[in-house]
């Protein structure tokens, strides 16, 4: 089975509307139009490292959850962060994978390993205490309030397939204007 | 930009606990860490013990980069403690963080290797020899630090680097004891 990786982001925005979320790629333009907020962290600028970015925000802001939407073949581009963060633990971060099994904006190719690499067990023997996998869009409903429960690190696998086809503004995701709007929203929070 | 001047001996008169203690003078929190041989014995082995500072150790240099630029974010301090090879190896995230974004992101990099009666620019080693060039070519500041360095120097360098805001490196050429 798999879900439409729009549905999923709805979900997870109904039980997370108003905190830190690093999203990329293809998941961050999905994100920016189902919630729209200054606390998205759009500017992680190199493939790979919007976990390394999560979790610098995550040691920073002790106080605030930060959620990392990431994506199966960026993952795969630093998977040595899954072992930092294992090490680190910050109790306030969020690690949701959404694996389609294909570099979706780079001409859909798919990426090592498809849909066959599980990175919910690799996490767990990197040390994240807790880690999930859901390729259902109702079991992760009717378990999204227990997966943000408790305390961090936890990674969520979501198996997805393309959803509503949003822009992709990449134009947005590098401006100035988005990070000073992050810093300005970050410092009114902290 | 500072990248001519000419070395002599086998260590900085710079010491590592001068190092370690201008980071902490400059306000610095976080030190973000891999192992590298020139400056693991003066500085990073003091700052693991040393409750002054948070040590993050990451498993590749880019991930430091992106955890010192999300710091920064949240107005904390840090520097990231690696080797040459770690910051060619980074060179996109550093690209995108420092040269694109422009964000305060702190280097202190060990240049393993460096002969000790050469400077940088004359190094046998491509890997040291490129360096300048490349971070000139990044449109990063930086400073080697030599025998005419001191304390105060990277203490300025780094609240220049948050007040202004822009990235720099310190090359670090010998081991600092």
């Amino acid at each position: 089975m798999t879900m439409r990786r729009d549905r999923a982001l709805e979900v997870l925005a109904k039980h997370y509307p108003d905190g830190i979320v690093v999203p990329v790629y293809q998941s961050a333009f999905d994100w920016m139009a189902i919630r729209p907020h200054p606390l998205n962290y759009l500017c992680t600028g190199a493939m790979g490292q919007a976990s390394s970015h999560a979790l610098g925000l995550a040691l920073g802001c002790p106080g605030e959850r930060v959620v990392v939407l990431d994506g199966d073949g960026s993952l795969l581009m630093n998977l040595g962060t899954l072992v930092t963060i294992g090490h680190h633990s910050p109790v306030n971060l969020w690690h949701f994978v959404f694996q389609n099994g294909i570099y979706e904006v780079n001409g859909r190719f798919p990426v090592p390993g498809r849909r066959d690499v599980d990175f919910a067990t690799m996490a767990r023997a990197a040390g994240y205490p807790r880690t999930y996998a859901f390729d259902d869009l109702a079991l992760f409903e009717d378990s999204i309030s227990e997966v943000l429960a408790g305390d961090g690190p936890v990674l969520v696998n979501l198996d997805v397939e393309e959803g509503e086809a949003y822009p992709r503004d990449y134009v947005r995701i590098h401006s100035a204007q988005e990070r000073e709007s992050f810093k300005h929203a970050l410092e009114e929070r902290l | 930009m500072n990248g001519t001047a000419a070395l002599t001996g086998k260590t900085t008169a710079l010491t590592g606990a001068a190092i370690v203690d201008a980071f902490a003078s400059a306000g610095v929190e976080f030190v973000v860490a891999l192992p590298d041989i020139v400056t693991c014995e003066g500085v990073l082995w003091p700052i693991s013990s040393d409750d002054r500072f948070r040590l993050v150790m990451v498993c590749k240099e880019d991930e430091g980069v992106s955890i010192c630029s999300a710091l920064s974010y949240a107005n904390r301090r840090a520097v990231l403690l690696i080797q040459h090879t770690g910051f060619l190896d980074s060179v996109n995230a550093i690209r995108a963080m420092c040269t694109d974004y422009g964000l305060p992101v702190v280097m202190a990099v060990g240049l393993q290797g460096m002969e000790p009666d050469l400077a940088p620019a004359q190094s046998r080693h491509a890997g040291i020899r490129m360096l300048e060039p490349i971070i000139d070519a990044m449109q990063i500041g930086y400073t080697i630090l030599d025998e005419h360095s001191t304390g105060d120097e990277i203490v300025s360098r780094i609240e220049r680097a948050y007040a202004e805001p822009a990235p720099f490196v310190f090359l670090i050429p010998r081991s600092p004891l």
